[in-house]
């Protein structure tokens, strides 16, 4: 066939010229990297922040309180406090058990989980030699129920440990083998004494579960910052805030809700049964889904703006393609003569050489291709994320460093198609 | 021998610059036939525009005026595409600097009219290496063209001219850039292949003592015909005999 000879002579032409192809590939080698290499780093961030966000729980929706907007203090600037009318929290703003009891009676088909949390402190429990960091959360039981959380050995809280705020306690798996030589048996029941702001607190270790660690932990692998777990109650005790609302909290909803107009549904249900008398504060409600797309926007939209600003270089490296093939006609005048002489029609010598000018790009975008790779990949290695090289980008690079041949080699194949075969037979 | 005309051309005009001042007419009407089988010079001066009638001859220009029937088709009518079927199905050319492809294979060269013929690869390469064969050059098949002396490659050109077994031959000034033993040679093939084969065979040639080796001598000056002469060549095989 016509088509895969051409390409052979193309190889050929490639191979007695190394210096000039290489040198007339950069152009398109250099582009093709640099759209890749940001296709990867912006595809593995969105991988990142998906993940991550999904950890969060993607059909989550947060909730808490907010300043209300003070339309008529907005100076000139845009910015403006408000002239002192932006007072403090009081209890009585916080979101009150009893707006959740309400809440969830009203809306029991759609919530799933209503998930609240008390952070302590974090601290460093020692006995003897040992020690190991901790971070002491309490957490409601829907909270820990939602978690999902692998007992090693031992139980969870029940529910009077949480009625009651009961001194109980769950600790991970390292922090039994860093304390009790991972013997759960010997720390199972026992009292450990956490030092919280200067103080003593002493817990019933009532449950051991299986540490996994995630990739945004920091600090000492061997010794990582692992959870505390407390009931709810006993860990307001501790912050002093027993019996006060909360100012944020999560809702789980379940599977067939749809979480864009619940958010809506939500806040306006608050804001009307019980902030709209409140001076100061409403609620305000993130919807995750939601703030998970217009992150991807974000991301997708900063990738794009890299790669157009890459892709110019591309446009550029056509340019010198072009160039080259206009120097390759010229050389090659007589060819193109005598292979009309032997019946070579108009449009077999025009494909000649677009088959070549792609073949240069094919070969400049592969090369491009593996190098942007590897620089995304080396990126990410040093930011110390996974890199997650994008599929369609290559399929797309591929396709488009064909376009570009095809683009910028089809006005050179032309003025040769075009060539009188008189003049070219007689060109020295 | 019946007298079947493989080439007629009928007050064949060729100008250049048409419609500017410098407007100037090369071939002044020429009118001469060319039979099946026959070995033909063509003999003239530089200037004398045999390289105008050439092209003509060779479907790679079209006349100014008049017609030219070339193996029952009208050339001065046919279209771009047209030309260039006929060019590679009818006319076999041999140049003087041989246009051999650099960089392909004498294989691949002789292989290139039958690729734009469309003929399959398989097909193509065993008439290649047979017709590379016939000119001796069997053992030279891979050989790219500048590995390859000048009778080399003027024997690979031949072959290449009969790929697509052309009804004719158009050699202009074969032996113009070889030694003379080696032309020689080269016009050996020649003779061979009208002799064995009954190629029709045109030789443009601006040398007299060339010519004089065909059966037939059109000599061109100043655009116009002044002559016709028979040659005096014994042929190949009383050559050698005696």
């Amino acid at each position: 066939m016509l088509f895969s000879e051409n390409i052979l002579v193309a190889l050929a032409g490639l191979r007695a010229n190394i210096m000039r192809s290489l040198l007339t590939m950069l152009g398109i080698i250099i582009g093709i990297a640099s759209v890749i290499a940001i296709m990867t780093v912006g595809n593995s961030i969105t991988v990142m922040v998906n993940e991550t966000m999904q950890g969060l729980g993607a059909n989550n929706i947060q909730m808490g309180i907010n300043y209300k907007p003070q339309e008529e203090d907005v100076s000139e600037s845009g910015m403006d406090f408000g002239d002192g009318y932006m007072r403090a929290v009081t209890d009585e703003d916080l979101i009150s058990q009893d707006m959740l009891d309400a809440f969830q009676e009203k809306y029991k088909d759609k919530i799933q989980y209503i998930l609240l949390e008390e952070r302590v402190a974090n601290s460093t429990v020692t006995i003897g030699k040992n020690s190991a960091n901790i971070q002491i959360v309490g957490y409601n039981k829907d909270n820990i129920d939602f978690m999902d959380i692998d007992m090693v050995d031992g139980r969870k809280f029940l529910a009077r440990d949480y009625a009651d705020a009961k001194n109980v306690c769950m600790v991970s798996d390292k922090f039994v083998e860093r304390l009790y030589d991972g013997d759960t048996s010997k720390a199972l029941g026992t009292m450990v004494d956490v030092p919280i702001n200067g103080d003593y607190h002493s817990y019933y270790i009532v449950g051991v579960y299986e540490y996994v660690p995630d990739q945004f932990s920091f600090g000492d692998a061997n010794n990582p910052t692992t959870t505390f777990y407390l009931p709810l109650s006993t860990a307001r005790e501790e912050t002093h805030n027993q019996g006060k609302g909360y100012e944020w909290l999560t809702l789980v909803t379940t599977i067939d809700t749809d979480n864009d107009s619940f958010s809506e549904e939500v806040r306006d249900y608050f804001n009307m049964t019980f902030y709209a008398k409140n001076d100061a504060f409403e609620i305000q409600v993130i919807n995750m889904e939601s703030m998970m797309d217009s992150m991807n926007t974000m991301i997708n939209t900063i990738q794009l703006a890299l790669s157009v600003i890459a892709g110019i270089s591309l446009v550029v490296g056509g340019i010198g393609v072009m160039n080259i093939m206009l120097v390759s006609i010229t050389e090659r005048t007589k060819e193109i003569g005598t292979r009309k002489a032997l019946g070579a029609t108009n449009g077999s010598i025009r494909l000649q050489f677009i088959t070549e000018s792609v073949v240069i790009c094919v070969i400049g975008g592969i090369i491009g291709i593996i190098l942007g790779i590897a620089l995304g990949s080396l990126a990410m290695k040093v930011m110390g994320y996974q890199a997650a090289i994008s599929v369609s980008s290559i399929v797309i690079a591929v396709g488009f460093s064909m376009a570009i041949g095809i683009f910028f080699g089809y006005y050179p194949a032309n003025k040769a198609a075009q060539l009188n075969p008189i003049d070219a037979l007689r060109y020295e | 021998m019946s007298q079947e005309l493989m080439l007629d051309l009928r007050d064949i005009h060729k100008s250049f610059f048409i419609g500017t001042p410098n407007e100037f007419e090369v071939l002044h009407g020429l009118n001469f036939t060319v039979n099946k089988g026959e070995f033909v010079s063509i003999v003239g001066q530089s200037g004398s525009g045999k390289s105008t009638l050439m092209n003509i001859i060779g479907a790679l220009d079209r006349p100014t005026a008049g017609e030219y029937n070339l193996d029952g088709v009208d050339i001065e009518k046919a279209k771009d595409n047209e030309l260039s079927a006929i060019r590679n199905k009818k006319i076999g050319f041999v140049f003087q600097t041989y246009n051999l492809i650099a960089r392909t294979t004498a294989l691949k060269n002789v292989e290139l009219p039958m690729m734009y013929a469309g003929v399959g690869r398989g097909e193509r390469e065993e008439r290649a290496k047979h017709l590379l064969e016939e000119v001796g050059m069997s053992d030279r098949m891979m050989h790219k063209p500048d590995e390859l002396s000048g009778g080399q490659k003027q024997r690979v050109a031949i072959a290449r001219a009969m790929a697509n077994d052309p009804a004719i031959i158009l050699a202009d000034e074969p032996t113009g850039a070889l030694d003379s033993a080696t032309g020689r040679l080269i016009m050996d093939i020649f003779h061979r292949l009208h002799e064995e084969q009954g190629k029709t065979i045109v030789l443009i040639t601006h040398s007299p003592e060339l010519s004089k080796e065909t059966q037939r001598i059109i000599t061109l000056k100043d655009g116009t015909i002044t002559g016709e002469s028979t040659g005096n060549w014994s042929g190949l095989n009383r050559k050698e005999e005696a």
